[in-house]
């Protein structure tokens, strides 16, 4: 194995160690639950994502095979990760908050995901002529 | 062969990736909220198939992947059956 390689490998494992240690300790560390939610879901996977490019090289270096394995990891922790941080927001937002104590999303506009069956969604303010679409209220996502 | 300076960075990552196990444990415990603990779960999924695919680097195998595969659909799963429990109460309507 070339010794630069093995460098890079090293890094990116204490690379991905640290961004851990970070997003679990921002677990404990952060005072309130929404902001308790940016720890874990953004460093946490930033280091997973370190371990599995350090397992391809390694891999690679050691065995001289390329193995997809880690990249079907990575697709699917990286596209779960926001879907479980949407879910987790969800549950705070409904079980713990009230319109009246976040803030006004825009100006005359309000949280979507509190309307019981909302505008919907697709449908931008001022396209009222537009039929509006379905809407599944367990689905429903807030507004940007 | 596992080189020494490879060797040493595993056991760092090692490491780091158990103490953060660890402190996810603790909010599990204390979490004041569900919530809270739905979270630290998730992030506990996550750093055991980090511990996971790690051992696999140790060992020369390949065969931690799928088994990290499998965790990671399994703990998505529950994460989302979880959250749908407690902003519905049912899992499956």
């Amino acid at each position: 194995m070339a010794f630069w390689m093995e460098i890079l490998i090293s890094a990116l494992l204490v690379l991905a160690g640290l961004f851990a240690i970070v997003g679990s300790f921002g677990l404990i560390r952060l005072p309130d639950p929404m902001t308790r939610l940016h720890a874990p879901t953004k460093a946490t996977t930033l280091g997973i994502g370190g371990v599995l490019i350090a397992s391809m090289l390694y891999f690679y270096a050691a065995e001289g095979r390329i193995s997809a394995h880690e990249l079907l990891i990575t697709l699917f922790l990286f596209l779960s990760a926001p879907v479980t941080a949407l879910f987790i927001a969800k549950v705070h937002l409904h079980l713990r908050e009230r319109p009246d104590t976040l803030p006004k999303p825009a100006e005359g506009a309000d949280w979507a995901s509190y309307a019981p069956d909302g505008p919907a969604r697709g449908v931008r303010p001022g396209a009222d002529s537009a039929e509006p679409a379905p809407v599944d209220p367990k689905q429903e996502m807030p507004k940007p | 062969m596992i080189t020494p300076m490879i060797s040493a960075a595993l056991i760092f990552a090692f490491g780091c990736f158990g103490l953060g196990l660890v402190l996810n444990l603790w909010r599990v415990l204390t979490g004041p909220e569900a919530s809270d603990r739905v979270l630290a779960l998730d992030t506990m999924v996550i750093n055991a198939i980090a511990l996971l695919i790690l051992l696999g680097i140790w060992q020369g195998s390949a065969i931690y992947f799928e088994v990290s595969m499998l965790f990671a659909l399994v703990g998505f799963v529950s994460t989302v059956a979880y959250c749908r429990f407690l902003l519905r109460g049912d899992v499956i309507e």
